[in-house]
């Protein structure tokens, strides 16, 4: 009660309303997009080269110190993405008890598919 | 007293299927559908990178499927709503800079988004028919 009435009104204001990191989610989903943009273009140009190859072809493609080094960022940067966005698809349209567990479900399923993808390129990676 | 508030029935928008579908309607949630559809297949991607981790059995197991029509049919998916996730979030994120906000180019980036997509899906796969034959 006293430490209310000795703050300043500035000090005030600025305690109050929203969590303030609001924008944050919003902001990295379009940073995650940006990024996405030169990553997913690379990829998919890459991958109408090195389709039709075979498995010796396209580990020796995925050894390659660039092409590692961009699908784990392309991985980082999708998943990242991937969770903002089904984030807002879950809280858009699930309204019952179930939208808290699918949420946190959701996130991990995003955590553990770029975790196994990024440890799938280090395997190949570093195979020798 | 605060129950009663809380339980009288507010007014609610009009259901949107009532509405007669517009190009601005149609992409705005066909972005959202693709963005899930494209969710679908990073785990298609995952699974292909661990195929490829695990040695050349697996790796040729997953080659196979996607050799077969119904995996061209997913790529084929996958190749579109990558590029209409693409082209669509190029076109947010020029909104979110603020630019083209106008009807006129609303419509025209809509229209232009669509083109894209269906050209460069095209382009792709023409490409890597070619590049294999």
């Amino acid at each position: 009660m006293g430490k209310e009435r000795r703050r300043s009104p500035l000090g005030r204001a600025l305690g109050l309303g929203s969590a303030k990191d609001g924008v944050e989610q919003w902001w990295v989903e379009r940073v995650t997009a940006v990024a996405l943009v030169p990553l997913t273009v690379w990829f998919a140009a890459s991958n109408v080269v090195h389709m039709s190859s075979d498995y010796a072809t396209a580990i020796t493609w995925l050894q390659t110190p660039l092409a590692a080094t961009l699908i784990v960022l392309l991985l980082t940067a999708l998943f990242g993405h991937m969770a903002l966005g089904l984030q807002v698809v879950i809280e858009d349209y699930v309204h019952s008890g179930l939208k808290l567990p699918l949420l946190i479900a959701m996130r991990f399923c995003c955590f553990v598919l770029a975790v196994a993808g990024i440890l799938a390129v280090l395997r190949i990676c570093f195979r020798g | 007293m605060a129950s009663s508030t809380s339980k009288r029935l507010r007014p609610l928008s009009p259901n949107v299927q009532i509405y007669r579908p517009q190009l601005t309607s149609v992409l705005s949630i066909a972005n959202r559908i693709s963005g899930v559809v494209l969710s679908i297949y990073a785990v298609a991607l995952v699974i292909w990178l661990i195929a490829a981790a695990s040695g050349p059995k697996t790796y040729s197991t997953a080659h196979v499927f996607m050799r077969t029509w119904i995996g061209q049919l997913l790529l084929f998916g996958c190749t579109f709503s990558f590029f209409l996730h693409l082209c669509g979030g190029i076109r947010h994120l020029a909104w979110d800079a603020g630019y083209g906000f106008e009807l006129r180019t609303i419509y025209a980036s809509g229209w232009t988004v669509l083109a894209m997509s269906a050209a460069l899906t095209l382009l792709t796969w023409a490409v890597s028919i070619g590049l294999a034959g």
